[in-house]
């Protein structure tokens, strides 16, 4: 790859054509990996579930991804596809109220399941006090991870106030509190690589109406 | 992801008999582990029966004064739930140590008792690894070694178990319970239920084709205080290089095991007896016969520095 832009080439089509091409190189390497069946013949399976109040129905290749589903399918792309492993959170979306990572789930184990995702929490004139307090504290610099960070910290509330015992409580009996280090400890499945970590725990515990 | 079929299950030992029956079918249950192992081709079964909706979703009170705890409880129900935070505190402290709040919400009480090795070889399909392809050798004897067993591994494999809640559960001399297609149940006790690697570092369990855990009981309570001390490389959200479960009693006697160290949950019993004589006793019992790498022999001082600390909370 060039260090220099061609004229007429926009630097978001070379970075389009740069991840083509890494895909490309990858191949002999992913050959192995290739499915003994053709995408043509591969199981598909109707599922039907609800989508911030809307109900879907859709008919989904077996292998898809409650997080494939919804930015594919139903081209809902506030969710984010970090690491696709679970590891970084930012496919982070509500199934019944609880958080979970939408890329470590199939969506065909999801008939019938109310899932919320970032555009189900707020609109842009209407912010979900989450986001409104994400914005106040500078949450957030790529804003990449921010979606899941914010599902999640919605869950975390709740989770706090359901009285769900955490690693940082030092009387796991007792009632958790709504305090920074909770904060901290019940995110760390949230990962920001711009840092800035101690910005959504503040967002988090004014929203929780406590003191930092 | 190699292409597979789908079905959701409604009975036990008809989700037993469907598994058992055909070749590369797999049960699915929170998915957390399967999934991300499917996506690297490391698991590829072509069949996925999913319990989900099994009736294994409830905590009960047993006859014998302790807790049956179905099969899909999830982490974090179980954690959170009132009896198991108040009499086993360690099961409740080990299992919120584990992952991260998103997993703990979907990853079940079996799952975890199932979850693989995260040795990096077994990992990566570029490399050799006996437990994920049996007969193309070990990567990791020779090679990366920091995370992997000190004790109870084999020429075969140095993989570890790499869970926290089993490692309490241990402890609580848990029972597995299961079922098989024809309907027969077995208990199988905590201590027998994960293998040493030996030549078959494939298997992970004594579970047969098909065998499908149901229940985990836990007998009446021990009393005592209650330890997970949980050693990592950063504070959160990451796999114990060594851990400590322990539950003391007043007079300084009591039960511990250790994780992150061997195949299996570790616990002597012969070395638990020294816990009145301390740490440093324990551990040289509880790692005789030892053969950690250059890179994994901290984990042996850390073991018994992880005890110190927990003896002295427990007197304090």
């Amino acid at each position: 790859m060039s260090d220099f832009l061609e004229p007429g080439v926009s630097r978001r089509g070379l970075i389009a054509g740069s991840v083509a091409s890494v895909a490309v190189a990858n191949t002999p390497a992913r050959s192995v990996a290739q499915p003994t069946t053709k995408a043509s013949e591969a199981p598909m399976m109707p599922v039907r579930f609800t989508v911030n109040g809307q109900q879907h129905s859709l008919s989904l290749d077996t292998r898809t991804t409650l997080l494939d589903a919804l930015r594919e399918h139903l081209h809902l792309t506030g969710t984010k596809k970090g690491c696709d492993h679970g590891q970084c959170g930012a496919c982070t979306v509500l199934v019944d109220g609880q958080r979970i990572n939408a890329c470590l789930s199939l969506a065909v184990m999801h008939e019938g399941d109310e899932i919320t995702t970032i555009e189900g929490l707020g609109t842009p004139d209407k912010l979900h006090p989450m986001q409104a307090a994400f914005v106040k504290h500078d949450g957030y610099q790529c804003g990449y991870c921010t979606p899941g960070q914010i599902c999640s910290a919605v869950a975390v509330l709740e989770e706090i106030r359901a009285g769900i015992p955490s690693h940082v409580q030092t009387d796991v009996a007792g009632k958790p509190k709504f305090t920074a280090a909770e904060m901290r400890e019940r995110m760390s499945g949230n990962i920001c690589r711009c840092g800035a970590y101690s910005n959504i725990a503040e967002a988090m515990i004014e929203v929780a109406g406590a003191k930092a | 992801m190699k292409a597979f079929t789908y079905e959701r299950a409604s009975d036990p030992a008809a989700a037993a008999r469907i598994v058992a029956a055909k070749p590369g079918a797999k049960f699915i249950a929170g998915g957390t582990n399967l999934l991300d192992l499917m996506k690297i081709e490391v698991e590829t079964p072509v069949h996925l029966v999913d319990v989900q909706d099994l009736d294994l979703q409830r905590i009960e009170n047993t006859d014998g004064g302790g807790l049956r705890i179905g099969a899909l409880v999830s982490n974090t129900q179980l954690a959170a739930d009132e009896r198991v935070r108040r009499d086993y505190g360690v099961l409740t402290r080990a299992t919120v140590a584990g992952a991260s709040g998103q997993l703990r919400n979907k990853a079940s009480t079996a799952g975890n008792l199932l979850q693989r090795t995260r040795c990096p070889y077994f990992y990566d399909t570029n490399m050799p690894c006996n437990k994920r392809k049996p007969g193309t050798g070990c990567g990791a004897i020779g090679g990366y070694s920091r995370q992997l067993a000190v004790i109870g591994g084999s020429d075969k494999c140095i993989a570890t178990f790499p869970g926290d809640m089993p490692v309490a559960l241990r402890v609580l001399d848990a029972v597995v319970e299961t079922i098989n297609g024809q309907g027969q149940r077995r208990s199988i006790p905590i201590a027998d239920f994960h293998r040493l690697w030996g030549d078959r570092p494939e298997q992970d369990t004594v579970l047969k084709p098909g065998e499908l855990i149901t229940h985990v009981v836990l007998p009446r309570p021990l009393g005592g205080k209650h330890f997970y001390e949980k050693v990592r490389d950063r504070a959160s959200y990451a796999f114990a290089l060594v851990s400590v479960a322990a539950v003391i009693q007043p007079d300084g006697t009591g039960r511990v095991a250790f994780g992150g160290v061997a195949p299996k949950p570790w616990r002597v019993p012969e070395a638990e007896a020294l816990l009145p004589r301390g740490a440093a006793a324990v551990t040289a019992r509880a790692f005789q016969g030892a053969t950690p790498t250059s890179d994994n022999a901290f984990k042996l001082p850390l073991a018994t520095r992880a005890l110190v600390s927990v003896i002295a909370q427990a007197k304090a």
